[in-house]
């Protein structure tokens, strides 16, 4: 026998099940139960840097549209801030929450994120990542939300040296976390679950 | 002082994927084409997980953690059994987590969720919406006033009905916490014949997601209660800075 460590163990995840947005987004279902759906606005105000849409659609290994999916958005400011209390370099633009909720359209799979660009944010060994914004699906059919980033392909130069993209092994894979310009201030950012495409998934 | 407070917050904990339950679980026939086949790619966590919004009482309205009146008309209430779901929020080192966003969907008494993609026979009430949400206190406390959701069937096996079950979306400190999961009842011989719960391999762990009946939180001649802690991601304790000066 010897000591407990007296940790408790995280609760399992269970799958978000068909009707997640009765609970994460109700306005969107027309339930109108509360003022608003959160995470629906990420800019309350003039924002610093680059404003961009980011917009894409997860398909399953049989190349069909997911038009159950919730997708979450998390990311720093122009400058590289979070607007978060765990920030601790600076304050983050007050006008930028940083995080974004949508349920992907329930006809096409289309989710639309009204976003800035974000600025870099360091590694844990003070190495500065490439800009990038850390993603987080749930739908039915999915146990345990899927992680992964947006990177941006008009940052060669930042992906070039950024810690993560530089230690990944298929480097034929690395595309499929790029966000690619459709227009101006327009990225597109498809999510392929599986396939010959399947998008690089993080355990982060 | 909590257990377990030894030092500095590293980085978060890694997930324990033994534990949670597998991308790829057939007898759960959705995921069959939904799940990724390459291995995840591994990483510690950097400050984009370990940070995270945070939520306001500005943004929620004290009436939005009872369930049996916020879409109620006025002066009539959701038709089920009433019932007290209450719990504790903490991270792996069994610290409370204070101000995490908890948003809770469920079936209304008859085994039926409004929703648009919905079709079981069972009727709407039209008293119920199905939502709820709410912050935890200080110590990482929180209550909902619900109604006691109804098993159903659907569409995976030939004859598959869902336990009864209430879906919890947890939001913590930082995006690496995020979860959802679902609480089941004690008792509810669904369990353990359901695809979705056998997605978890470990007894333990579908144990984790079982509320017990909790008689000293109940409201007599109102009133039953159960209980559901949940536990989000912890951090790595240590005695030393372990980022360089500034970063």
């Amino acid at each position: 026998m010897t000591q407990e460590l007296k940790r408790v163990r995280e609760t399992p995840s269970q799958t978000a099940g068909p009707y997640v947005h009765i609970g994460c987004t109700p306005g969107f279902t027309g339930i109108d139960v509360y003022e608003a759906d959160l995470g629906n606005v990420m800019k309350t105000g003039p924002v610093k840097g680059e404003e961009i849409t980011v917009t894409g659609t997860i398909f399953d290994g049989t190349g069909t549209a997911l038009t159950d999916a919730l997708v979450e958005i998390w990311q720093a400011d122009a400058d590289g801030l979070h607007n978060s209390p765990q920030e601790t370099r600076g304050i983050a633009d007050p006008n930028f929450t940083g995080w974004g909720r949508c349920a992907s359209d329930m006809t096409t799979g289309a989710f639309t994120f009204e976003t800035i660009k974000p600025g870099r944010v360091p590694y844990p060994d003070g190495r500065l990542q490439a800009p990038h914004i850390s993603v987080w699906i749930v739908a039915r059919g999915i146990n345990i939300g899927l992680q992964t980033r947006i990177y941006f392909e008009d940052e060669a130069s930042a992906n070039s040296e950024d810690p993560i993209l530089s230690r990944i092994e298929h480097r034929n894979r690395i595309p499929t976390l790029l966000a690619g310009r459709e227009k101006d201030g327009v990225y597109r950012f498809d999510i392929h679950l599986q396939g010959p495409n399947e998008t690089i998934f993080f355990d982060i | 002082m909590a257990e377990n407070d030894t030092g500095k917050a590293g980085g978060y904990l890694p997930r324990d994927r033994a534990w949670q339950p597998a991308a790829l679980t057939p007898a759960y026939k959705t995921t069959v084409k939904r799940s990724p086949q390459a291995a995840l790619l591994s990483f510690p966590t950097t400050l984009s997980e370990e940070t995270g919004p945070v939520f306001g009482h500005g943004h929620l309205s004290e009436g939005d953690t009872d369930l049996i009146h916020n879409f109620a008309k006025d002066g009539e209430s959701a038709i089920g059994p009433r019932i007290i779901v209450h719990g504790r929020v903490v991270d792996e080192n069994a610290r409370g987590v204070a101000g995490a966003l908890v948003e809770i969907w469920q079936a209304n008494a008859g085994g039926r969720y409004r929703h648009k993609k919905e079709s079981y026979l069972a009727p709407l009430d039209p008293n119920f919406g199905g939502c709820g949400r709410t912050l935890t206190d200080a110590q990482g406390n929180y209550a909902f006033h619900t109604i006691m959701p109804g098993a159903y069937p659907w569409p995976n096996g030939p004859n598959d009905w869902r336990p009864a079950h209430i879906h919890f979306s947890v939001f913590g400190q930082a995006f690496a916490q995020r979860l959802i999961t679902q609480l089941y009842f004690e008792g509810d011989p669904l369990i353990a014949r359901c695809p979705i719960v056998g997605a978890i391999t470990d007894p333990d762990a579908v144990s984790s997601l079982i509320a017990p009946l909790d008689m000293g939180r109940a409201i007599p001649m109102d009133s039953l209660a159960y209980k559901f802690d949940i536990v989000l991601r912890g951090r790595y304790q240590t005695f030393f800075e372990n980022r360089p000066e500034g970063s």
